[in-house]
């Protein structure tokens, strides 16, 4: 494949292309936050407090003088770090057990799917509230809390096409010539999963960054003064009256995150797989 | 539906339930370090006499097993023990706690569940590229719009539109069902959208499915009316889909009712969780959850059965 062939690729796909930029740009936002030259998220100008947007403070400040701007910039790295340790942490627990379900199948699947539904009961919010209460609260419980929910439904996600993968006639070919199951899982079932799994990541980060945000809302998630826009969210509903910007800016910012990657896993399930066009 | 396809379902939801309460059961013991000085500490001090008389009093002293099943032997009986600190009954705690959120899910139930299915039709009969973009566009904004955040929106423009009705709090719709709608109607809006949102989406797709079929174009042919067509035939197919999301639905409701609670200030089971969390009240936490996730866990078995009823192809495989 030559340089030019992913941005001709890009350039057919509109919508994609939108959802890549949108990601893309708040990404680079969060991990280059510290050398573009954002004020500092903690530095509070009690004299500045709640000053609605203008020059000195392009998105106002808020109830501690701390520019709005920046907090949610350095809101974003809190948040894409948490969503993506956990969905990471969740892909390759959860994956790999859904993956080896279907693969070996028998009295392992059995009992391992039967664990993964009992996880799987539980409503997700509760489950992670149930988690951090043990853990205590904090972004690291967070991150561990929503890696716990997401575990049974990546194994789930991945089990039935892993199933499905192992019966055809290409695995039963490879393992005809000899080839051992490591070599049929990472060659063959594995590649064969990939756009399933870069679809399904990115919508369930998509949710992730809401739940992630609701814990650190509800004073489970991020402490105080960690830049973290669920928790700006919160402080700025008690100043809602004397200046709503703080709330309102950081909402914003939650949605465009969420908005952005479930946009991406939509516009790439349509892309890697057209069969599923128009189908949920 | 046969009596063995129920049975086996029945079996399957005890395996479940058990493992829910195993499950909740252990989280206390999963605490690091001492759990019991962690309660004692957060209300009181510490001293060796009162870290014995809680271990006993909630049973900390016994093996496990044994532990397990006088928790849920007691939880059986509607027992969960009396509260740490208020020393109330915990079972009257969640009693006094569960109208509002059941009153907040099932409202939001019907307004989610209930717009989604003429949406749906609309949505599925609107095509062009310009009009599915919209669509697509409209149903994934209102999945991840922070329903915590529109809420906060709702009650700022609330306030400064119409000063001096009360957006926030609950009273009981026994003691003035006004006042009760009043104060439910942003909340319920604010928890139905991701909800409405999801299953409108499910609706269209599902209708376009329907009406693609044989059976549909064997209506048109016999001079079924358009209407007809959609409601008589492709609707009812289209439903089949869309009782099961409701069911799963329920769960996503339950968790962002916690955060809707905390939002309008509802005293419900949310708050209640929330309240134990920060006081380590850990035997209230673990029986609010295990109430919550059993009655998440029984409304999809009976939507599970209920499928079973109104599909004859599940039911005959």
């Amino acid at each position: 494949m030559n340089v030019a062939e992913p941005w001709r690729f890009l350039a057919r796909n509109r919508l994609l292309s939108f959802a890549v930029l949108l990601v893309l740009l708040q990404v680079l936002l969060a991990l280059l936050a510290p050398v573009l030259g954002f004020q500092d998220p903690y530095h509070q100008v009690m004299v500045q407090r709640m000053k609605p947007p203008g020059e000195l403070n392009l998105l106002g400040t808020d109830h501690l003088g701390r520019d709005v701007l920046s907090r949610i910039v350095y809101g974003y790295r809190s948040s894409l770090l948490t969503c993506s340790v956990a969905v990471l942490l969740a892909l390759l627990t959860g994956g790999t057990l859904g993956l080896l379900a279907g693969f070996h199948r028998g009295w392992f699947d059995r009992i391992v799917m039967r664990i993964m539904d009992i996880f799987f009961a539980f409503p997700i919010m509760l489950l992670a509230i149930g988690v951090i209460a043990i853990l205590g609260p904090g972004l690291w419980g967070a991150a561990l809390a929503i890696s716990i929910v997401y575990t049974p439904i990546f194994a789930r996600l991945l089990r039935a096409p892993a199933l499905i993968v192992c019966e055809s006639d290409y695995v039963m070919s490879a393992r005809a010539v000899g080839a051992s199951d490591s070599r049929i899982l990472f060659r063959h079932v594995l590649p064969n999963l990939m756009s399933l799994i870069l679809v399904q990541t990115s919508l369930l980060l998509s949710a992730a960054v809401l739940v992630e945000a609701s814990l650190s809302f509800l004073g489970l998630g991020a402490q105080p003064p960690v830049p973290s826009l669920g928790l700006a969210l919160s402080e700025g509903r008690n100043f809602l009256m004397l200046s709503p910007w703080p709330a309102v800016f950081s909402g914003l910012a939650i949605l465009f995150l969420s908005f952005g990657f479930n946009l991406l896993g939509d516009a790439l399930r349509d892309t890697l797989d057209p069969r599923l066009r128009g189908h949920e | 539906m046969t009596g063995r396809q129920f049975a086996s379902r029945l079996l399957e939801l005890l395996v479940v339930l058990l493992g829910v309460s195993i499950i909740v059961f252990l989280m206390i013991r999963l605490i690091p370090g001492d759990a019991v000085a962690i309660m004692l500490g957060a209300n009181a001090e510490i001293t060796p006499e009162r870290l014995l008389e809680l271990r006993t009093r909630l049973g900390l002293d016994q093996p496990l097993p044994v532990q397990y099943l006088q928790w849920m032997g007691a939880a059986l009986q509607g027992d969960f023990g009396t509260s740490i600190w208020t020393g109330r009954p915990i079972t009257s705690e969640i009693a006094a706690n569960i109208w509002p959120t059941l009153e907040l899910s099932f409202l939001a139930i019907l307004l989610g569940a209930g717009l989604s299915v003429p949406l749906g039709c609309f949505m599925a009969s609107a095509r062009g590229s310009v009009s599915e973009l919209a669509v697509r566009m409209g149903a994934i904004a209102g999945l991840t719009i922070p329903s915590f955040w529109l809420g906060i929106v709702m009650i700022f423009l609330a306030a400064s539109w119409f000063p001096g009705i009360s957006t926030i709090g609950y009273v009981p719709f026994l003691e003035d069902p006004l006042g009760n709608l009043q104060r439910m109607a942003l909340p319920v809006i604010a928890l139905s959208l991701p909800m409405l949102a999801n299953l409108s989406r499910l609706v269209r797709s599902a209708m376009l499915d329907a009406l693609s079929q044989d059976y549909i174009r064997t209506a048109r042919a016999k001079g079924v009316s358009p209407r007809g067509i959609v409601y008589h035939h492709a609707l009812r197919n289209a439903l089949i889909p869309f009782v099961t999301s409701v069911g799963v639905s329920a769960g996503y409701l339950l968790g962002g009712s916690i955060v809707i609670e905390q939002v309008f200030a509802i005293p419900g089971l949310g708050r209640l969780v929330l309240g134990a969390i920060t006081e380590r009240n850990y035997p209230l936490v673990q029986a609010t959850i295990l109430v919550m996730t059993f009655a998440f866990v029984i409304v999809n078995f009976i939507v599970d059965l209920l499928y079973l009823v109104i599909d004859p192809r599940v039911a005959h495989r």
